[in-house]
C-alpha cells in the first residue's frame, strides 16, 4: 500500500493545451494511491519561492504509474513549473485531500461541474464514476480545454465567457438554458461558482459536493493556514473551521458557511 | 559521541525541536516524519478555551520567506489534554507545550491545568504579532514581560521558556527581565511583522493585513539576536529563524543557542528535521566534536 509521501518524480510530458494552461504527466508510485479530487503539492526548485503549490490531479494512470495535472500558470512556481521537459525532476508531496466520494452519485444523475482551472480535477472523476453524467464546463472564451477527453465520459455542456462557443456567461446559464437537472451535484471552480452551486443545490433541494481552493503551507494539515468557515463546529479543530488541505478539499456545499 | 543537550534540567536526546505552529501537535506530520528521532516536538499554541483564529488568507509566499496571520487557531487546553498529549506519549521524544492567552488569567489557566501533565516543559507564547489584544503586549514590554513570567512561574509546574519578540527595539532587555522573573529558558526569535499588498486587486494579501515572517530570509537577524541574548542572560537559549539545514541550526548553536527549531522550513521540507539531526552528526564527526553542548556560545 502506498503511503502519503515527499519524493522526486520525473516529469515524462509536457504541453501547453491553451494559453498558460499546462498539461503535466508525472511518472510517480503516488498513481497508486491516487483517488479523483485529490490534489498534490508541488515544490519549487527556486528556493526563493518557498511554499509548495497544491494542484488537483487531473487523471490516473495506474497502470503506467503515472499522474496528469493541469494546471494555469498564475505566479512564479507556476511558471517555473512550465518550463520543465520530459526526464526532468519534479518534487511533489502526496497524494493529499479526501477527494469526491464516488458512493454519493453511483448510479444517479450527475452534474459534474467545472470552472477554468477547477476543469482539470472533473476528468478523473468522469472517468471513475459510474453514473449518467452531466458535465458542465465553464471557460473564458473558446480555448476549450480538455472539453473533447471529458466528452468521452458524458455529455458535455458549455458555456463562455465572451459567449463564442455554448452558452454566453457561466455554468449556471448553461444548466437553466439546457434545462438541466441532476440529482447530485460534484463541481469545482472559483468561490463565486461554488457559492451559486450551493444556493441552487438548497433550491433543488440536492446534495453539491465541492472542491475549494485556497493559500497553503503545509498541505498536511498542520499550519491551519487553509481553513473555510463551517456551519457546525468541525471535530478537529473544534471551532467553525475545518482544514481545506486535510478535511477537504471536497465538503458536502451545506456544511459550509461560505 | 554525544549529541545530548540540556535545558533547565531537561535532557533532550539531540537539540533538533519543531518551531510552534509549523507541526500542530505532531499528528499531522507523523506519517512523514519519525517523532522518534527528534529532541522535542513544541506544539501549536494552545489557550485556555478554543480560539477560531483570523480569516482567510492566512498565508503568504515571500522572497525566501513567508508571512502567516492564523491568529492562534487551536481547540482548547481541555481537548489537548485528551487528545494531543496521549498522542504524543506514545513517541520517545521530549514535549513543549506552547501557552497562548489574552490576559494573565488565561495563561495562568493553561499553565494550571498542565501542572499534573507528562509534558516536559511550556513554552510561553508572548510575543504572536496576530493577535490583536493581549499576546504581543506582553512581550513588547519588558515590565509587562516581567510580571506575567511572574504570576506563570509561580503556578508552573513544569521549567518555563519565555518565548521572545523580534518586534522590540533591544531584545537583551526582554531576555534580561524574563531571567529576572525566573524564567527557566528563552526561545527566540518569533515572526517578524511584515505586510504584503496585493498590486492587482489593490488590498493587503493577507486578511489580517499584517502578519508574522518567517523562513529562511529572517535567519541573520534571528542569529544576530541569539547572540546578543545569549551575551546578555545566563538561562538557556532555544533558537530558531530560518533553519533550514544542519549548517543553520550550527550558526545558532555557535552563537549561543542549546537547542535549535525548524519553522517555516517543515513546510517546504517535511524531513528538516531529520536532515538538520543527521547533520548535527557528520559536523561533530567532522571536527571531533564530542559534546554538541561544548559547541554551545562558543563564537564570541
Amino acid at each position: 500500500m502506498e503511503q502519503m509521501r515527499k519524493e522526486t518524480a520525473t516529469v515524462y510530458s509536457q504541453q501547453e493545451l491553451a494559453t498558460g494552461i499546462y498539461d503535466m504527466w508525472i511518472e510517480t508510485g503516488l498513481a497508486l494511491m491516487a483517488k479523483p479530487g485529490q490534489f498534490i503539492s508541488v515544490y519549487t526548485k527556486d528556493k526563493s519561492a518557498l511554499l509548495p503549490r497544491p494542484i488537483s490531479i487531473c487523471e490516473v494512470d495506474q497502470d503506467h504509474q503515472r499522474l496528469r495535472i493541469v494546471y494555469r500558470v498564475a505566479g512564479k512556481g507556476t511558471k517555473e513549473f512550465s518550463g520543465y521537459q520530459k526526464g526532468d525532476s519534479i518534487d511533489i508531496l502526496g497524494t493529499l485531500g479526501n477527494g469526491f466520494p464516488l458512493e454519493a452519485a453511483k448510479g444517479k444523475k450527475v452534474f459534474l461541474i467545472g470552472g477554468g482551472i477547477g476543469i482539470p480535477p472533473m476528468l478523473e472523476l468522469a472517468k471513475q464514476l459510474a453514473a449518467e453524467k452531466s458535465i458542465v464546463v465553464g471557460y473564458r472564451n473558446d480555448e476549450l480545454f480538455l472539453a473533447d477527453e471529458l466528452a468521452k465520459y458524458g455529455k458535455v455542456y458549455i458555456a463562455t465567457e465572451d459567449g463564442s462557443v455554448g452558452t454566453k456567461g457561466n455554468v449556471c446559464n448553461a444548466i437553466e438554458e439546457q434545462g438541466l437537472k441532476a440529482d447530485v451535484i460534484m463541481a469545482c471552480g472559483p468561490m463565486p461558482m461554488l457559492r451559486a452551486l450551493k444556493a441552487y443545490a438548497e433550491k433543488e433541494g440536492i446534495p453539491a459536493y465541492i472542491s475549494l481552493e485556497e493559500r497553503m503551507a503545509c498541505g498536511v494539515g498542520a499550519c491551519l493556514g487553509c481553513v473555510v468557515k463551517t456551519k457546525e463546529k468541525d471535530h478537529h479543530s473544534h471551532v467553525n473551521n475545518a482544514r481545506i488541505c486535510t478535511d477537504g478539499p471536497v465538503y458536502l456545499a451545506s456544511d459550509l458557511d461560505i | 559521541m554525544n549529541t545530548k543537550v540540556t535545558i533547565a534540567g531537561v535532557e533532550f536526546k539531540n537539540p533538533v525541536m519543531t518551531a510552534s505552529g509549523t507541526f500542530g501537535s505532531g499528528m499531522e506530520y507523523s506519517n512523514l516524519v519519525d517523532l522518534n528521532g527528534l529532541g522535542a516536538v513544541v506544539t501549536k499554541g494552545v489557550a485556555n478555551v478554543p480560539w477560531e483564529g483570523n480569516p482567510t488568507p492566512r498565508v503568504q509566499e515571500t522572497y525566501g520567506g513567508m508571512l502567516n496571520a492564523i491568529g492562534l487557531q487551536n481547540p482548547g487546553i481541555d481537548v489537548f489534554i485528551e487528545r494531543d498529549i496521549p498522542f504524543l506519549k506514545q513517541f520517545d521524544t521530549k514535549i513543549i507545550v506552547n501557552v497562548c492567552g489574552r490576559s494573565i488569567a488565561d495563561y495562568v489557566e493553561v499553565v494550571e491545568k498542565l501542572g499534573d501533565q507528562p509534558v516536559d516543559m511550556l513554552e510561553i507564547n508572548v510575543s504572536c504579532p496576530n493577535v490583536s489584544h493581549g499576546g504581543i503586549a506582553f512581550g513588547q514590554k519588558a515590565d509587562c514581560l516581567y510580571e506575567i513570567t511572574q504570576e506563570i512561574k509561580k503556578k508552573a509546574k513544569q521549567p518555563i521558556i519565555m518565548k521572545l519578540s523580534p518586534n522590540v527595539t533591544d531584545i537583551t532587555e526582554m531576555a534580561k527581565a524574563a531571567e529576572a522573573a525566573g524564567s527557566d529558558a528563552v526561545s527566540l526569535i518569533n515572526t517578524i511583522t511584515g505586510m504584503k499588498i496585493d498590486i492587482h486587486k489593490r488590498t493587503f494579501a493577507l486578511a489580517n493585513k499584517t502578519g508574522g515572517m518567517s523562513g529562511p530570509a529572517i535567519k541573520p537577524v534571528a542569529v544576530r539576536m541569539v547572540y546578543q541574548v545569549a551575551n546578555a542572560v545566563k538561562i538557556p537559549i532555544i533558537g530558531m529563524g530560518g533553519i533550514a539545514n544542519a549548517e543553520d541550526a550550527i550558526e545558532f548553536m555557535l552563537a549561543g543557542a542549546t537547542g535549535v527549531a525548524v519553522g517555516a522550513m517543515n513546510f517546504v521540507n517535511p524531513y528538516t528535521t531529520k536532515e538538520v539531526a543527521e547533520g548535527i552528526e557528520q559536523y561533530m564527526k567532522q571536527y571531533n566534536i564530542e559534546n554538541i553542548m561544548d559547541i554551545v556560545g562558543t563564537v564570541r
